[in-house]
């Protein structure tokens, strides 16, 4: 039975013990161990780097939009490639950017910072990463043949549906939203149950890091948003492909429910970016003020108030279309109210700020950029609560100027800020601070170049998604310069790409807590070894780190050659039982094959669903056939 | 324009600072939200500047305290470890929340008697005007209990100054969005869904509209006047849109009529009074009588219209009209006889 031990057991551990958990935890070799690895470390890393490769493609598509739009009555891309592009661009960054890039930190991260030695369910987790490359490789490689979608991110029907949207364009994007959104429930419920059961003993709820907190709560908004846009993207399909009339009014169907449906969906799904990043400010603002983060009850309660109320904010989408004004009043009111978590947040980051001493490197530089630009996003987004001014900016470039303004410094000026913060735990490497400077400082005055005088540009009546206007509107100079500012948001990025590796060669050596932060991710090497911690940490305090008990004990007594982690229950982190985390494996990758062989087929045919389904059984009794060490590595744990 | 003394005294940084906010802005104020020509957008820049001025208040003081936070410089450590200094951050942050509370509060406030002014617009007496969303244009009809009055144009609204108009918005295809913002916000255009929006213009003046959902291919020039005018011009102009087209007056136009008449352009357009009776593109019976072609995107020129009737594809593309070759005399005749539909 695991125990908690006192912590001079530590020294009974010897170089055999070492040697057993490597040989345990270790992740198999070539191209076959590659494609089977399930390690959150491994596993992570590929989530981040895939999804940072999309931001670069989606961010190249952004370029490829200020280019055209730099001057008025360009020709350089014509309305149907443009069309294509700007969708492609919106759901690159919010499916295939945004949500992986933070649960992709979250699969690295969380199981580093509950103290424990693999993140639950790692082959779901190993099966989702491969299905949101395929889905990711799928929707590019339909842009490549011309026939990628052209009807927004939001896809509304008529347009997108069987007799406005001719061909299979819509249904690639349908079937992308359905390849990330399975990828993401799955990755949800692994961090979920990684939260609730993985956590070392001590870790009550009201101890777990605040950027676990946001991953939870992220994860769990995840569960109940996603379902509603895969049901509606499924309802789509099958207006496109099987003749059902959900979407059509001539046969009783809706236009609107569509809209209904996605919104649902869509407004919590900015939360769901957001409150991770939220998760990092917490973290990079505690580390950096050197003090314990002020009001932590508070911060957590605003995360979960938050997800509550992102679900009763989406008709603020609709404000345009024939809902009723009591309604509107009320969806006004929640949208306001939704500001008021935020606010907490910020009051308790900048109070922690004041009461600390803070060090002002690159990663708090991001974090302060994250204030400037969030805070100037979330007034704008308190303004378009307004439903009368809604109505006159609504679908112009003054949203499309808001919604930057908070996504991008809501969620990727924190995520540039973890990324220089953990980059160290990742890869062993520091980056360098004053390439850093650079990057912060490049991107945070392309930025707001680009984005600011989108504001104006609303104001002046400039529709969104246009790809073109005329030159006596006099749009074109603050065009120009949001074209000059995203050119310099590029040059930022390629800073930081060129800072990521020369320090992976080059790089000062990463000692294992860096910054010296207080929580369990930096308790390890840098980068963790395979089996995460040599000793099973147990916890007293919330940033166990600063707390220097030498008499802190750890956990032992859990088998070296088996790989057996200690469940612990829900609230208090107490231990409850031993369990065994799976292996490697090649199911997760034959699964993830045959489901996107059912998911592209059925762009096509109704009978991929049937067919297809075959080889998904095949695969999935693969995987849950128990091997001779599954069977082995039971009986011992039962003697 | 005369320039004042005063004007001239201001110091020179001040004008390069107007000059550089002129050139950025641009100075067109034909499709601008904060250049109300209506009861309805006044309201709503009222609004705004109220709002800009509560958050621009708030971002600032927000802002000043984080750098303040971070920058004052520190005499000890012993301070942070004071424990009235948590005490009063606590006291602080309470407070912090509470004036957000009560500015959400005033905003909130703000936004309901906004939306209760623009919903207030009395009706009596209004002018409906029934419009059809296609991609890409706008179908225009001036309703009226006889069949032979109905007014049908497209692209150009004309309204009386000072009287309230409701506008009927319904789709033939996807979803629109009527916008004209000197004048009123958005409504949508759904199909299933009639949708209203009353409005009303308190200056005379030609204000550009435009879609505001995204529609296809044309979205981005898929634009329309309204044309506000005084009582009598608008009822000049109404009625000389009841009258059915012109008849040819020359040989020219005769054989421009021909043209039009024995090519594929009647299948799609109506000239009434001749056997054109198109349904599925803008009405031309009064063709020369508006100012813009093709949903608010060339002048309404002889040669735009010939550009435009040659290679349509190159000027929208993806739009529904189809390129058509005409010889060179034709297209002159075409041509002649189109201008002629005054």
């Amino acid at each position: 039975m695991a125990q908690v031990g006192e912590a001079g057991v530590a020294v009974a551990f010897d170089d055999s013990d070492r040697q057993a958990l490597e040989q345990t935890w270790r992740s198999p070799t070539g191209l076959w161990g590659w494609l089977s690895n399930a390690d959150h470390r491994a596993i992570g890393k590929r989530i981040i780097a895939t999804a940072f490769l999309f931001f670069l493609l989606g961010g190249t598509l952004a370029l490829l939009m200020r280019a055209q739009l730099a001057r008025p009555e360009s020709r350089f891309l014509g309305p149907d490639l443009y069309n294509q592009i700007f969708t492609i661009h919106g759901t690159t960054m919010m499916f295939l950017f945004a949500v992986p890039i933070m649960q992709g930190l979250g699969v690295y991260l969380v199981p580093l910072m509950v103290g424990t030695r693999n993140i639950a369910f790692a082959r779901l987790v190993a099966f989702s990463y491969y299905l949101f490359l395929f889905g990711g490789i799928m929707l590019y490689v339909a842009f490549l043949l011309n026939i990628g979608p052209d009807v927004g991110w939001f896809s509304y029907v008529p347009l997108a549906g069987p007799e406005y949207g001719p061909g299979k364009r819509a249904d690639f994007w349908a079937q992308l939203i359905t390849f990330t959104e399975l990828s993401s429930l799955s990755i949800a419920v692994a961090l979920i149950v990684t939260i609730f059961h993985l956590r070392a003993p001590g870790m009550s709820l009201n101890r777990i890091p605040l950027f676990v907190w946001s991953i939870l709560v992220m994860s769990m908004m995840v569960i109940f948003a996603m379902p509603s846009v895969m049901l509606a993207s499924t309802m789509l399909i099958m207006d496109r492909l099987v003749g059902t009339h959900f979407f059509n009014p001539a046969e009783g169907g809706d236009a609107l429910l569509w809209q209904h449906l996605f919104w649902f969906f869509g407004h919590p799904e900015v939360y769901i970016i957001f409150i991770p990043a939220l998760g990092i400010v917490s973290s990079v603002i505690a580390t950096f003020s050197r003090r314990q983060i002020f009001g932590y009850t508070a911060i957590v309660l605003s995360l979960v108030s938050t997800a509550f109320m992102g679900f009763g904010l989406w008709v603020h989408h609709m404000f345009a279309t024939d809902v009723p004004q009591l309604g509107q009043s009320f969806f006004t009111a929640a949208s306001m109210m939704i500001a008021i978590p935020s606010g907490v947040q910020i009051f308790c980051w900048i109070a922690t700020l004041w009461g600390g001493r803070p060090r002002l490197q690159t990663p708090l530089l991001f974090v302060l950029g994250f204030f400037f630009v969030f805070v100037l996003g979330g007034l704008t987004g308190v303004m378009l609560a307004a439903v009368p001014f809604d109505l006159q900016v609504h679908d112009t470039f003054f949203v499309v100027a808001h919604f930057h303004y908070v996504l991008i410094g809501g969620a990727v000026f924190p995520l540039f800020g973890g990324l220089y913060y953990w980059c160290p735990k990742i890869t062993g490497r520091m980056l360098s601070e004053r390439v850093g400077r650079w990057n912060f400082w490049l991107l945070f005055v392309g930025f707001n170049l680009t984005f600011f005088p989108m504001h104006q540009l609303g104001l002046e009546g400039m529709p969104r998604r246009v790809y073109t206007y005329l030159a006596e509107m006099g749009w074109d100079r603050l065009n120009l310069l949001a074209s000059l500012g995203a050119a310099l948001i590029a040059l930022g990025v390629v800073v930081f790409i060129g800072n990521v590796l020369w320090s992976y060669r080059h790089g000062a050596i990463a000692v294992g807590n860096p910054w010296q932060a207080g929580t369990l991710e930096w308790a390890t090497n840098s980068p963790p070894p395979p089996y995460n911690f040599l000793h099973m940490p147990t916890i007293s305090g919330r940033e166990p780190l600063w707390e220097c008990n030498a008499e802190q004990p750890i956990v032992t007594g859990l088998r070296h050659n088996i790989r057996e982690v200690l469940v612990t229950n829900v609230l208090d982190a107490e231990p409850d039982h031993r369990t065994r985390l799976p292996g490697p494996s090649i199911w997760p990758f034959f699964t993830a094959l045959a489901v996107s062989g059912l998911f592209v087929g059925s762009i096509f045919t109704p009978w991929a669903v049937p067919v297809g389904s075959i080889p998904i059984t095949g695969a999935l009794i693969g995987w849950l056939w128990p091997s001779e060490k599954d069977h082995q590595d039971q009986l011992a744990m039962e003697e | 324009m005369t320039v004042g003394r005063r004007q001239l005294a201001k110091p020179r940084s001040s004008v390069v600072i107007a000059a550089t906010a002129l050139w950025l802005s641009g100075c067109q104020g034909m499709q601008s939200a904060l250049d109300a020509a209506g009861p309805q957008a006044a309201r709503i820049s009222d609004l705004w500047w109220v709002m800009l001025a509560v958050c621009a208040a708030v971002f600032v003081l927000v802002l000043g305290v984080l750098l303040y936070a971070v920058f004052r410089s520190r005499r000890s450590d012993r301070e942070v470890a004071d424990p009235h200094a948590e005490r009063r951050m606590t006291m602080a942050v309470g407070g912090a929340v509470a004036v957000t509370v009560v500015i959400l509060f005033v905003l909130l406030i703000a936004s309901v008697f906004a939306g209760r002014g623009l919903s207030s617009l009395s009706t009596g007496g209004a002018l409906t005007i029934e419009v059809t969303g296609h991609q890409w244009w706008w179908e225009i009809r001036y309703a009226d209990p006889l069949p032979s009055q109905h007014v049908v144009t497209a692209n150009e609204i004309h309204i009386p100054v000072g009287r309230p108009v409701v506008l009927k918005l319904a789709s033939q295809d996807v979803i629109h969005s009527f916008w004209v913002p000197n004048l009123h916000g958005k409504r949508d255009l759904i199909p299933g869904h009639l949708t209203t929006l009353s409005l009303q213009a308190d200056r005379p003046g030609v204000y550009r509209g435009q879609c505001a959902e995204f529609c296809g291919y044309q979205h981005a020039l898929m634009a329309f006047m309204i044309v506000a005018e005084p009582a009598d011009a608008f009822s000049a102009w109404l009625d000389q849109q009841r009258r059915p087209a012109a008849q040819p007056v020359d040989d020219m136009q005769r054989r421009g009529q021909e043209v039009f008449l024995s090519s594929p352009c009647m299948m799609c357009h109506t000239i009434r009074g001749t056997p054109a009776g198109g349904k599925v593109a803008p009405d031309l019976t009064h063709l020369a009588s508006r100012r813009m072609l093709a949903a608010g995107t060339l002048p309404n020129t002889p040669g735009a219209l010939a550009g435009w009737i040659i290679d349509p594809q190159n000027l929208k593309p993806g739009n529904k009209m189809p390129a058509h070759h005409f010889d060179p005399a034709e297209l002159q005749a075409l041509l002649a006889y189109l201008v002629s539909l005054k």
